[in-house]
C-alpha cells in the first residue's frame, strides 16, 4: 500500500470510530445520572472522546517527512 | 454606564475594523501574495460555519434539551476527519475545472447542463435565505437587548435588521464583486472572515470564562448546584433524549459542513492549497470543541440565575453579563455575535449571488443578447450585486414578517436538510461514472419537494401563514399525508422525519434513474474527468472543432474579461505553446479548450459551455474521445473475455500437453523394451549357436551322433535367428511400403483353406482339433501371400497357446454384409481384457505358449500392419469356447455373379 492510500485507510478508520464513539451504544451506556470528579459523565465522555479524535486525526494528517 | 452614543460607535468602529482588514488583505495580496497562503488563515475562515446560531443558539438548545446541540458539531468534526478523503477530490476537481459554487460543480459533473445550474441555484437561494434572515434577526435583537438595558425606548427592530443587511451588502459588494474572474480569490473578505472566527471564538470564551469561574466557583460547583435542581439533573443524563435523532443531526451536520454554499465558497473556492486540509483537518475540530466547551455551562448558568428567568435561552450569552453588571463584557460579546452572523452573511450571499448570477441570470442573458451581445463584463458583475442585494433583502423581509414564532435551530436546521439535498447528486458524481443528469435533476427535484413539504410548510403553520389543521389532519383532511407523519411515519422528530423521506426519495430517484442509464456524451466525458481526477492525464482530447476564427474567439473572451485581461491571457498561452497567435487564422481545439477554462471562472462552467458554442461548433464527440471511450469499455470486456478465452484454451494445451508427455513416457519406456527385448531375443540363438560351436570345438572327439545333435541345435537356433531379423525387416518394409501396389483380387477362403492346410500336420501332432468353416469363395483385394501371412499367423499362435490334451482351434471366413470376417478361436487361456490393445505391440508377448518354444514378439504387430494396408481390422475378443478369438475384418471385394451363401460350411 502506498503511504496515500494507508493515510486514506487509516482516515476511514478513524472515521467510522469517531462515528461509534460519538453515537449509540457507547453514547447511551453514558447517558445515565452518573458523575466523574463533580462533571457529569456524558459531558466528560463526549468531550474526551472528541479530544482524542482531534489528536489522532492531527498525528495521521500530518505531512510526509521532506514536504 | 453604556450610553447610546457609544454602542452605535462600537459597533460601526467594529465594522469599520471589518472593512480596514479586508482592504489592507487585498491590498497585500496585491503586492506581496495573498494571506490565504496560510493554513491558519483557511482553517479559521472554514469556522464561518458557526454562525450566530452556534453563538447564541447553542446555549438556548443546551438549555432546551442538554446536549442536544453537540451533533452540529460532532458532523463536521466527522467531515473534517474525511476532509482529505473526499473534500480533497472536490477540491482537485474544482481547481481543474475552475468551479465556482456548487451549482456550477453538479451542472459541469452532468454534461454542463444550464437546467440543473439552475435548479440548484434555485434550491440553494430558497433553502439559504430564511438562514441569513436568522442571522439579521440575531444582530438586531441582540442590539436591541444591549440597547434595552439601559434605554427604556424600544428600537424599531425592523430598521435594526435593514441597516445591518444594507452594510453587509455593501461589504459584500466591495470586497466579493470587485473582479469578474470568480476563481481569484477574495484575499481581503476571507481574512476578514478569518478574523472575525478569532473574536466569535474569544469572546464566547470569554463569556463562558466569566460565568464559570466569576459567577460560579468553577466547572464542579457549577455543575454541583446544576445536579440539585432534579429538571438540570435529568438534563445532564441525557434524560428522554432520542440516540437516533442524534445520529441523524450527526450525519445531517456533516453533510451540511461540506455542501452549504458558503462553506463550499470558504473551503473550496477561496482555497489556494489543497495541502491546507492538513492543517484544517484537525484545527477546524478543534475549534469547535474549544468554542463548544462552555455551551452547557453557560446554559446552566443561565437557568440556575435568578436574573435570566423568562429569559430565552437564545439570549443567555448576552443576558448573563448585562444582569450581572458586566455591560462592556456583553458588549464584547455583541461583537462576537455580531462577527458570527456577519461573517455567514457576506459569504453566504457572495456564494448564492454567483450562483444566481451564473447560472440563473447568465444564461437568460446569453439568450437574450445572442452571440453578437456586447461586454459581458458590466451587466456579469452587476447581476453578482443585485443578487447579493436581492438576497440579503429577502433575508431582512423574511427575518421581519415569517420569522416570529420559530426558533433560530429550527430556521437553522431547515437550511441544513435544504443543503444536504445536494449531497447524493454530489458525492454520487464524485465516485459513480454512472450517475446521469436525469438522475441527478431527478433526485435533486424529489428531494427538494419532500423537503419543502415535510420541513418548511410545518414552519409557515409556527409562523401563522398556514392553518394547524394542515399540521394535525394533513391537507383536505388526508391523514397520511400530514407534513410531520408522511404516510402515517411518526415516532420522529420532525428534522428526522424530514431528512429520512427526502433522503430517501432523493436517493433512490437519483440511483433508480441513473441506471436507466442514457448519458450523452458530454456527461460521459465529464463523468470520467471528474471521477478519475487522480488518474487524470495533463492533456486532455479537444472537444471543439476547429473551424473557429481566432478573431471570434478574441471578441467573445474580451466580452467576458476585458481587452486587456484577454490578451495577456492569449500571450501567456501562446508564449507557453511557443506558437504565434498573431499570424493564425482559425483557433486549435486546445486554444477553444483553454478559452472555455477562463470563460468558466467568470460565468460557470454550464454558461461557459453556452457562450462558446455561440462561435465555435462543439464536436459531438471526436474520433479520439469516441476510440478512448470505446477503448476503456472495450478493452476491460475483452480483456476478461480474453483471459477466460485463454484460460481454457491453456487449460485444454496443458491436458493436451500431460496427455502427450504420458504418451511419450511410455512410448519411450516401450522402446527402451523393445530395444532390450531384440536384444534379448537376438542374443538368446546367438548364445547357443556359440555355446555349440565352442563344444564342437573344444572336443573334436565327440560322437558322431551328439555332434550332428548339436550341429541341428546350431541350425535351429540359426533358422531362428534368421526368422527374428526375417520378421523385423518384414515389419520394416510393411510400414515402409506402399499398400496399393500389389493390390488385385482373390479368394481369401482359398487363401485361408492353404493355410490351414499347412498347419494342419502341426496341430495333428500336438493332439489339437482344427476346423475350418467356411462359405463359398470370398473374393477380397490384395495381396494374396500377405494374408495367408496373417492367417498362418493366428493360426500358428492359436495352436501354439491350445492345451495339450483337448486343444480346439476354429478358423472361420464368412461374409457379412459388405465385410469378410475371419476369426480364429481357440480354447486356450484367451487374453484379458486389459492387454487387449497391446497385444498388437512389437514384442507384447503374452506369457509362454502351451506348446513351449517362443514366438518373435512380432507376430501380430505384422499382422495388423497387413490387415490395415489392406483397410481392415483386428481385434481380440473372448472365444465361446474360453479362449481367446481373433477377428479380421475386411471390405469385400464386388464382383458381378457372386453369390453369398451364409449356409455352407466346409
Amino acid at each position: 500500500m502506498t503511504p496515500e492510500r494507508l493515510r486514506s485507510a487509516r482516515l476511514v478508520a478513524l472515521f467510522l470510530l469517531g462515528w461509534l464513539g460519538f453515537n449509540t451504544p457507547p453514547l447511551r451506556l453514558v447517558s445515565r445520572d452518573a458523575w466523574v470528579a463533580g462533571l457529569p459523565l456524558a459531558w466528560v465522555y463526549l468531550f474526551s472522546v472528541w479530544t482524542l479524535l482531534i489528536a489522532l486525526l492531527a498525528v495521521t494528517v500530518r505531512p510526509p517527512r521532506g514536504e | 454606564m453604556l450610553s447610546a452614543a457609544v454602542l452605535v460607535a462600537v459597533a460601526l468602529a467594529y465594522i469599520g475594523l471589518l472593512f480596514l482588514i479586508a482592504w489592507r488583505g487585498d491590498r497585500r495580496a496585491a503586492r506581496r501574495g495573498s494571506p490565504l497562503a496560510s493554513p491558519w488563515v483557511y482553517s479559521l475562515s472554514l469556522a464561518v460555519y458557526c454562525t450566530a446560531w452556534t453563538f447564541y443558539g447553542s446555549v438556548g438548545r443546551a438549555a432546551d434539551d442538554g446536549y442536544g446541540f453537540l451533533p452540529i458539531y460532532l458532523g463536521p468534526t466527522l467531515g473534517a476527519v474525511l476532509g482529505w478523503v473526499v473534500y480533497r477530490k472536490i477540491l482537485r476537481i474544482a481547481k481543474a475545472e475552475r468551479l465556482i459554487s456548487i451549482a456550477d460543480f453538479i451542472a459541469s459533473r452532468y454534461g454542463k447542463s444550464t437546467g440543473l445550474g439552475a435548479l440548484v441555484a434555485v434550491m440553494a437561494v430558497v433553502g439559504t435565505v430564511p438562514y441569513i434572515a436568522l442571522q439579521l434577526k440575531a444582530v438586531a435583537s441582540s442590539f436591541e437587548l444591549l440597547w434595552r438595558a439601559t434605554h427604556p425606548a424600544a428600537l424599531p427592530f425592523d430598521q435594526l435588521s435593514l441597516l445591518c443587511a444594507g452594510l453587509l451588502a455593501v461589504f459584500a459588494i466591495l470586497f466579493g464583486t470587485r473582479s469578474v474572474d470568480l476563481t481569484e480569490q477574495h484575499s481581503g473578505l476571507v481574512l476578514a472572515i478569518a478574523f472575525e472566527s478569532l473574536v466569535k471564538l474569544v469572546a464566547f470564551l470569554a463569556v463562558g470564562v466569566f460565568v464559570v469561574w466569576d459567577l460560579h466557583g468553577g466547572l464542579g460547583e457549577l455543575f454541583a448546584r446544576a445536579a440539585a435542581d432534579p429538571k438540570l439533573r435529568v438534563l445532564l443524563a441525557r434524560g428522554g433524549a432520542s440516540d437516533g435523532d442524534w445520529a441523524w443531526m450527526t450525519f445531517l451536520s456533516l453533510l451540511a459542513f461540506w455542501f452549504l454554499p458558503r462553506q463550499f465558497q470558504v473551503g473550496v473556492v477561496e482555497n489556494v492549497d489543497e495541502r491546507h486540509l492538513r492543517t484544517s483537518a484537525w484545527v477546524l475540530p478543534l475549534y469547535l470543541l474549544v468554542i463548544n466547551l462552555f455551551v452547557l455551562p453557560i446554559a446552566l448558568a443561565g437557568r440556575l440565575a435568578p436574573a435570566t428567568r423568562g429569559v430565552p435561552g437564545d439570549s443567555y450569552v448576552l443576558a448573563l453579563p448585562l444582569a450581572t453588571g458586566r455591560p462592556w463584557l456583553a458588549v464584547f460579546v455583541f461583537l462576537g455575535g455580531l462577527s458570527a452572523a456577519t461573517g455567514m452573511v457576506v459569504v453566504e450571499s457572495l456564494a448564492l449571488s454567483n450562483m444566481v448570477a451564473n447560472d440563473l441570470a447568465l444564461p437568460w442573458l446569453l439568450r437574450r443578447a445572442g452571440p453578437a451581445g456586447g461586454d459581458f463584463r458590466r451587466p456579469l458583475l452587476v447581476s453578482r450585486r443585485l443578487a447579493i442585494v436581492g438576497i440579503l433583502l429577502f433575508g431582512h423581509l423574511f427575518a421581519v414578517f415569517a420569522s416570529s414564532g420559530i426558533s433560530l435551530v429550527t430556521i437553522g436546521l431547515i437550511s441544513f436538510a435544504a443543503a444536504a439535498q445536494v449531497a447524493p447528486a454530489l458525492l454520487g458524481g464524485l465516485f459513480w461514472t454512472g450517475a446521469t443528469r436525469r438522475g441527478a435533476l431527478a433526485g435533486l427535484l424529489g428531494g427538494f419537494l419532500v423537503w419543502g413539504y415535510t420541513l418548511t410548510l410545518p414552519t409557515l403553520v409556527a409562523a401563522h401563514l398556514l392553518t394547524p389543521s394542515f399540521l394535525d389532519r394533513g391537507p383536505f383532511g388526508i391523514a397520511l399525508l400530514r407534513p410531520n407523519a408522511l404516510f402515517g411515519l411518526t415516532g420522529l422528530d420532525p428534522l428526522s422525519h424530514s431528512l429520512l423521506w427526502s433522503l430517501l426519495v432523493n436517493v433512490l430517484a437519483f440511483v433508480g434513474i441513473s441506471s436507466l442509464g442514457g448519458q450523452t456524451a458530454v456527461e460521459e466525458r465529464q463523468a470520467r474527468r471528474f471521477v478519475g481526477i487522480f488518474r487524470r492525464r495533463e492533456s486532455e482530447a479537444p472537444v471543439w472543432s476547429a473551424e473557429t476564427p481566432v478573431a471570434a474567439v478574441r471578441d467573445l473572451l474580451a466580452r467576458f474579461l476585458g481587452e486587456e485581461r484577454t490578451e495577456s491571457a492569449l500571450a501567456g498561452w501562446a508564449e507557453e505553446r511557443g506558437g504565434d497567435l498573431g499570424r493564425a487564422v482559425y483557433a486549435e481545439p486546445e486554444l477553444l479548450a483553454y478559452a472555455e477554462r477562463l470563460l468558466a471562472g467568470t460565468t460557470g462552467a454550464a454558461s461557459a459551455r453556452v457562450a462558446l458554442a455561440s462561435v465555435a461548433e462543439e464536436q459531438p464527440l471526436d474520433v479520439g474521445e469516441v476510440v478512448e471511450l470505446l477503448d476503456e469499455t472495450a478493452r476491460n470486456l475483452a480483456a476478461s473475455r480474453n483471459l477466460a478465452e485463454k484460460t481454457r484454451a491453456l487449460e485444454a494445451a496443458s491436458a493436451e500437453l500431460l496427455r502427450v508427455n504420458e504418451r511419450l513416457r511410455e512410448l519411450d519406456k516401450r522402446k527402451d523394451e523393445y530395444l532390450s527385448t531384440m536384444a534379448h531375443e537376438l542374443r538368446t540363438p546367438l548364445s547357443a549357436v556359440r555355446a555349440f560351436a565352442e563344444i564342437l570345438h573344444d572336443n573334436p572327439d565327440l560322437p558322431v551322433e551328439r555332434r550332428a545333435a548339436f550341429l541341428r541345435i546350431i541350425e535351429k537356433e540359426n533358422e531362428r535367428l534368421s526368422r527374428l531379423i526375417h520378421d523385423l525387416l518384414d515389419l520394416a518394409k510393411l510400414e515402409a511400403d506402399d499398400p496399393g501396389a500389389l493390390l488385385e483380387p482373390f479368394d481369401l477362403a482359398a487363401a485361408v483353406g492353404d493355410a490351414v492346410e499347412s498347419l494342419r500336420q502341426l496341430s495333428a501332432t500336438r493332439g489339437i482339433a482344427l476346423e475350418y468353416r467356411r462359405d463359398g469363395e470370398l473374393a477380397v483385394q490384395g495381396d494374396r501371400d500377405r494374408m495367408i501371412q496373417v492367417a498362418v499367423n493366428l493360426l500358428s499362435n492359436a495352436i501354439k497357446f491350445c492345451p495339450r490334451e483337448g486343444g480346439r482351434v476354429v478358423v472361420a471366413a464368412h461374409r457379412a454384409g459388405d465385410e469378410i470376417e475371419l476369426s480364429v478361436s481357440d480354447n486356450g487361456p484367451g487374453v484379458p481384457a486389459a492387454d487387449r490393445d497391446t497385444i498388437f505391440e512389437r514384442f507384447r508377448q503374452l506369457g509362454r505358449p502351451a506348446g513351449g518354444g517362443a514366438g518373435t514378439g512380432l507376430g501380430l504387430p505384422i499382422c495388423r500392419r497387413i490387415v490395415a494396408q489392406h483397410d481392415g481390422r483386428i481385434s481380440v475378443e473372448d472365444s465361446p469356447a474360453g479362449g481367446a478369438r481373433f477377428l479380421v475384418i475386411l471390405p469385400a471385394a464386388r464382383s458381378e455373379g457372386e453369390e453369398w451363401n451364409p449356409g455352407a460350411v466346409s
